[in-house]
């Protein structure tokens, strides 16, 4: 009996070591494994695989329902965010991801081979407030929404407010900020465009997808934002211009570079994106040139790897997943309205081109 | 022989044995899984605290953008809204678990608190988050106004309450349990001896209970320090040290939830699952703690 005892405990000891290891193992995976894709996604040739961001995700399951209904192909795409989206193209577990900010010098760095970014539709980040006593839209001009979210005004009837919104009766209200607490998209393009404009924003807190807020609560999601907004008199704070609108919230008229208060709509932003783009279309769309665009707003971009053919892909798989996009930047615009994301510029779509074109598989074009 | 074959048949020993296998096997990898988990956030830490060592547990800025990561803030939030909570339940917890174990042992009206406590802890949490939201943050909001802090509504107060009645059910139920296993013959005899029923309570069963009662105190703060959801809905979000109750803060719980999808660089991931690891240590310390004193308590 004691030797049947002894040899359980080796067999257990052994056993749980080995466990234990391969727990703590098994989730140091945020460098390269090559070989892990082919097998460890989908051996499904008819299913593709995406994750990333959240913001795109409405649209994207509305473009691939209906690109199913056309091919038969499947897509399965996991909104996690763009961080996680980035993570699981750079470990090969997905076909593509989708991020709302170009890949970082340390995201770029980690995934070791060129990564296209195709531009797939453009969002608005508007402005919100609750001021029951003003039935005007507030117009705004970026030095007061920086001085508002730097905690420099703090009253709604500051003489800065109150110059750029003549006639409007400003009540004596403490200005209640609110701003997004989970890492975000929208955070990034609102806080890169308070860099763009302002100085003081461009040093410190500056821009990202979470940042160190001076003043301000903070709600988890548009509708914790938008949650605060209605509640607290006095508030102000960004949200994405379509729960905006689905939900009926009063929101700001913005100055943009060229001088003019614009209200942010799908065809003031789809504008702002009508402008000369960079080749690879890594850009912010914030505070653009175009005289009629509304100058808070950013791309999102589907991230494929340039070069397709990695740890044996089929070329069949590469090139279903290249024409997927080119159909989400060309006959899958048109369902961008509905939802309230803004479709691509003529401008735009041309640059898209030319990038999904560059794509190969093995050296030769993927196309 | 054939009777003897029956009794010592070789595939009786070996079911016996496997079955004994399998259960020491399945025990032993919750407790591998747990240590599996402890170890994960210590490998994944190690760059944060390279880079940052103990200026993380003092720093007050915690700015992704410019890599500077300071917990201070959240540890102070996350201890502030547990032992306050912890506070305003204690009242309710003791006065439940002293009526449902000494005063209403038996019958409906016992059975139903009983049964309305349990359920209390089976909520989910999202819901009392919810329900803060709703209910909870215009009240504090009118109270605000009346005491002339800011209008936020959200913050460590409401927080605080909400909290406190997710927990109270642990103390409470724990606290019935113990109160009823006082022997009855030391209650009768203090009764026999002319005391009241209050005084049988404050003389006999408290005394006997009390460090059970503690016990059940820091189970509950465990639930509260670790709890995530209600709390980020109703905190406010900010990564400014508090200087009030009524100010918005943060819990470390909280931060992770919020910032953990985004966290696109390698020390702001490592800064955020060090956090995790600190907490993991935090309520880990306290339950074991809890444990302790209730094993003491059963060994009397």
């Amino acid at each position: 009996m004691n030797l049947i005892g002894l040899k359980i405990k080796n067999f257990l000891l052994a056993g749980l070591s080995f466990m234990a290891i391969s727990l703590v193992a098994c989730n140091g995976g945020d460098n390269n494994t090559p070989g892990q894709m082919a097998n460890n996604a989908s051996s499904d040739d008819n299913t593709l695989l995406g994750a990333g961001s959240t913001f795109v995700y409405p649209l994207f399951s509305k473009l691939f329902s209906e690109y199913n209904k056309v091919t038969g192909l499947r897509v399965n795409y996991q909104s996690i965010g763009s961080g996680g989206g980035i993570l699981q193209l750079t470990n090969k577990t997905v076909d593509f991801g989708d991020s709302d900010a170009p890949l970082n010098e340390e995201q770029t760095q980690k995934i070791g081979a060129p990564v296209l970014h195709i531009p797939m539709c453009s969002g608005a980040v508007v402005l919100s407030y609750n001021l029951s006593s003003v039935t005007d839209t507030l117009k705004l001009t970026p030095d007061i929404i920086a001085n508002i979210f730097l905690g420099k005004i703090k009253s709604w009837n500051d003489p800065q407010i109150a110059a750029a919104n003549k006639g409007v009766t400003l009540p004596n209200t403490k200005i209640v900020v609110a701003h997004r607490s989970d890492g975000s998209g929208t955070t990034n393009i609102f806080t890169t465009y308070l860099s763009k404009v302002n100085a003081e924003w461009n040093t410190k807190p500056g821009a990202g997808s979470s940042i160190n807020w001076p003043v301000g609560l903070g709600g988890k999601g548009n509708e914790g934002v938008a949650g605060l907004i209605k509640q607290t008199p006095g508030a102000i704070g960004y949200i994405e211009l379509a729960y905006a609108a689905q939900n009926k919230m009063a929101f700001a008229k913005i100055q943009n570079k060229a001088g003019n208060f614009i209200t942010p709509s799908v065809t003031t932003t789809s504008a702002a994106g009508n402008i000369q783009l960079p080749a690879d279309a890594k850009v912010s769309l914030t505070n653009t040139d175009a005289a009629d665009g509304y100058p808070i707003s950013g791309f999102t971009w589907a991230l494929i790897y340039k070069e397709q053919g990695y740890n044996n892909r089929s070329q069949d798989r590469s090139n279903k997943l290249v024409k997927l996009l080119w159909w989400n930047i060309h006959e899958g615009q048109k369902y961008c309205e509905g939802l309230n994301y803004a479709p691509l510029s003529p401008s735009a779509v041309a640059v898209a081109e030319s990038i999904l074109k560059s794509a190969t598989y093995k050296g030769k074009p993927a196309m | 022989m054939d009777v003897v074959k029956k009794v010592f048949s070789y595939r009786k020993i070996r079911t016996e044995t496997a079955f004994k296998r399998f259960l020491v096997f399945t025990a032993i990898a919750m407790m591998v899984i747990a240590i599996a988990i402890f170890l994960t956030l210590v490998i994944h830490s190690i760059p944060s605290f390279q880079s940052l060592g103990t200026r993380y547990f003092f720093g007050t800025t915690w700015d992704p953008v410019s890599n500077v990561y300071g917990a201070l803030p959240f540890l102070l939030g996350t201890l502030i809204t547990s032992f306050l909570a912890l506070l305003i339940s204690i009242p309710f917890s003791y006065a439940i678990a002293i009526y449902l174990g000494e005063y209403q042992t038996k019958g409906w009206l016992s059975e139903l608190l009983k049964n309305i406590v349990e359920l209390v802890a089976a909520v989910p949490s999202v819901i009392y988050g919810f329900w803060a939201l709703v209910v909870l943050v215009p009240m504090v909001r009118s109270l605000e106004v009346k005491v002339g802090a800011a209008p936020y509504g959200v913050g460590i107060l409401t927080a605080s309450l909400v909290l406190a009645i997710m927990i109270i059910p642990y103390a409470a139920s724990l606290g019935r349990e113990l109160i009823r296993l006082v022997p009855s013959d030391l209650k009768e005899g203090a009764y026999s001896l002319g005391a009241t029923r209050f005084e049988v309570l404050r003389h006999v069963i408290l005394p006997q209970t009390k460090s059970g009662l503690f016990a059940g105190l820091l189970l509950s703060l465990g639930r509260a320090l670790g709890e995530t959801m209600a709390v980020t809905m109703v905190i406010g979000n900010t990564s400014i040290l508090p200087d009030s109750i009524f100010s918005p803060a943060n819990t470390m719980a909280s931060v992770i939830a919020n910032e953990f999808t985004e966290a696109d660089r390698t020390l702001y991931l490592s800064a955020l699952i060090e956090l995790g690891l600190v907490l993991f240590i935090v309520t880990v310390v306290i339950n074991i703690i809890g444990k302790l004193i209730i094993k003491r308590f059963s060994n009397e």
